[in-house]
């Protein structure tokens, strides 16, 4: 690793208040090298979500991890990850980026291939002598393939723990999205397809930032306030919390934008509003008021490491991204909505979404210009570090604090360093002080 | 050459439709949005799908951009104001339109056709949309104004473009 000490890149004194980042990490290619292996290799990857392949058959192909794959519900209606070469000379076996297939052919030598991934079809295979082994020329799998109430994960590393006991603390918080609904959560059809000419990291920061809001998303909050949003409302507070693994989520409310399920909004029309307060009370019956309020009036910005972001907010978006390079990344992001929504409260949820996320909203592309703004700054490689301290000395750090950041930033340490670390306590730190 | 004067749609000429797109896009391209706000009707939409969903509706499939006029309002003073980052300082932009049929003419509106590319320069970076505009185009008070505006890419995705911070 020639002169790259890893260990020095991340500054982290809870006893002095101080967190930072050596900006290396966002501009080294052998960086970037070692986190293709440390990381993306040693964690659960979002690929999809079950809602987008329903039937035997379905199939999605895709990029994940920067790996072509095959997201598919085989004829036995079991979900696999095939990867998307051929066995034979390494052809893309299914160039369509959707659909429903029992089999995949390759259109160069035309092996053939079951939808589990069994090689099934060999022209001229009297050609090849007794040591060729069909079943050892299936199409390789992800080595790991588990779900999550619908969120499906891969992994390349045959000894990950189990999804479950990977998600650890952001379960819970995965329950308060999926528990809007009774029936089930599906993604909606149209994919934001986007870039940033940033660093991957860059994201992971910005999408569980709270401090930036205000200043960033400025056009956001005057929006609001001239569709009739009260200004006192924009003034939200909220937590940001570790949760192990290197997850991290923070938790605001009241939700000035309005949430689909279920925070009504001038912009939403007074005809909304009863059905909204209905919506609300639904929840209450079912969950009890403290938990209806956690799930119908709190936005929470839910990160699962190391790339995955789901968004609650004024519509829920799962939004996933990968590196090209230190200075480039490539996003999808999509609306996750209960199944058995009616039609007219869909279009009002997809509405709301477009007024902040996605990359003609009124916020997203904010996001993309101030990020790639820090990528240009960092070529000043003078300026080493990056400060992350925001909140150390609070014993419940806020949601405009950096506690979640610092998270993300821990996990990535440990497995940078090969030395995975005990999860720090700030607040028992800032504590055990007193 | 400002507003197109019509009495009559069924008296509309390509070359009038030409002249009233040129204008229109001279005017984004000048950055006088409010002057264009005036092509559009109180009614108007302005929408630009997904890039894997072209034929999307906006109401059952996630877009990229779908405005009424009240959002489309906001939209404008926002990119006129300061706090629009993604476009303070401004880009440069270029449109370049071609390919301009006239579709169907039924009842008061005039459905057109159009390719378009568009240059967006910033910092020293060009980023091209690509694509076709559908249009359905009305009469209104002697003058051609536009009541549906969608703007569908034929990128397969925005990169490296990363968003659609202007006016497509």
């Amino acid at each position: 690793m020639g002169n790259l000490d890893l260990e020095s890149l991340v500054i982290d004194n809870t006893a002095a208040g101080l967190f930072r980042v050596n900006r290396r990490v966002f501009t080294d290619p052998e960086i970037l090298d070692l986190e293709r292996q440390r990381v993306f290799e040693q964690c659960w990857i979002y690929a999809g979500h079950e809602s987008e392949i329903p039937q035997a058959g379905d199939f999605r192909s895709r990029q994940v991890a920067g790996r072509p794959v095959i997201l598919v519900r085989g004829s036995d209606g079991q979900v696999r990850v095939l990867l998307n070469t051929c066995t034979h000379r390494g052809a893309l076996v299914c160039l369509q980026p959707a659909g429903n297939a029992k089999s995949f052919q390759c259109p160069y030598h035309a092996w053939t291939f079951s939808n589990h991934g069994e090689l099934i079809g060999v022209p001229g295979d009297d050609a090849y002598s007794v040591a060729f082994d069909r079943q050892e020329l299936a199409l390789a799998q992800a080595p790991r393939v588990e779900s999550y109430r619908g969120f499906i994960f891969i992994g390349f590393n045959p000894q990950l723990e189990s999804l479950v006991d990977y998600l650890s603390g952001a379960r819970e918080y995965l329950d308060l999205v999926c528990d809007q609904s009774e029936v089930g959560m599906e993604v909606v059809g149209g994919t934001q397809l986007y870039s940033m000419r940033a660093n991957w990291k860059l994201l992971v920061e910005n999408s569980i930032d709270g401090y930036h809001a205000p200043i960033t998303h400025q056009r956001y909050f005057e929006f609001l306030v001239e569709m009739g949003v009260d200004a006192a409302r924009i003034r939200r507070m909220g937590r940001g919390k570790s949760l192990g693994n290197g997850h991290a989520v923070i938790e605001t409310a009241p939700a000035p934008g309005g949430r689909p399920i279920a925070a009504w909004a001038p912009h939403f029309g007074e005809a909304k509003k009863a059905e909204l307060e209905a919506i609300q009370r639904r929840f209450e019956e079912r969950f009890g008021a403290e938990r209806a309020f956690k799930i119908t009036q709190t936005n929470r910005n839910l990160l699962i490491f190391p790339n995955l972001i789901i968004n609650d907010i004024m519509a829920i978006t799962i939004r996933t991204f990968f590196p090209r390079t230190p200075d480039y990344m490539e996003i999808t992001a999509w609306a996750l909505a209960p199944v058995d929504e009616p039609p007219d409260h869909r279009a009002l949820r997809l509405d709301n979404f477009l007024t902040f996320l996605g990359p003609g909203g009124f916020a997203t592309p904010d996001d993309v210009e101030m990020l790639e703004n820090c990528q240009r700054g960092f070529a000043n490689r003078e300026v080493e570090w990056s400060d992350i301290s925001r909140g150390m000395r609070r014993e419940h750090p806020l949601h405009n604090d950096e506690l979640q950041m610092r998270a993300f930033w821990r996990q990535w340490h440990g497995l940078m360093t090969l030395s995975p670390t005990a999860p720090i306590e700030e607040a028992q730190a800032v504590a055990a002080r007193a | 050459m400002g507003a197109i004067a019509v009495q009559d749609v069924q008296t509309v000429t390509r070359p009038m439709i030409e002249d009233f797109l040129y204008y229109e896009a001279a005017l984004l391209d000048e950055w006088r949005l409010r002057d264009w706000l005036e092509l559009l009707t109180d009614d108007a939409t302005y929408e630009v799908p997904a890039t894997d969903t072209p034929e999307g509706d906006p109401r059952q499939t996630l877009a990229i951009v779908a405005d009424d006029i009240v959002r489309l309002r906001s939209r404008v003073e926002q990119l006129l104001g300061k706090s629009a980052w993604a476009e303070h300082p401004r880009s440069r932009t270029r449109r370049l339109l071609s390919n301009v049929r006239i579709r169907a003419v039924e009842g008061e509106h005039i459905h057109v056709t159009a390719n378009f590319v568009v240059y967006r320069i910033r910092f020293e970076q060009m980023d091209t949309y690509v694509g076709r505009y559908e249009y359905t185009l009305v009469q209104r008070d002697g003058a051609l104004k536009i009541r549906q505006r969608r703007a569908i890419l034929d990128l397969d995705a925005l990169r490296p473009h990363g968003k659609v911070s202007i006016i497509l």
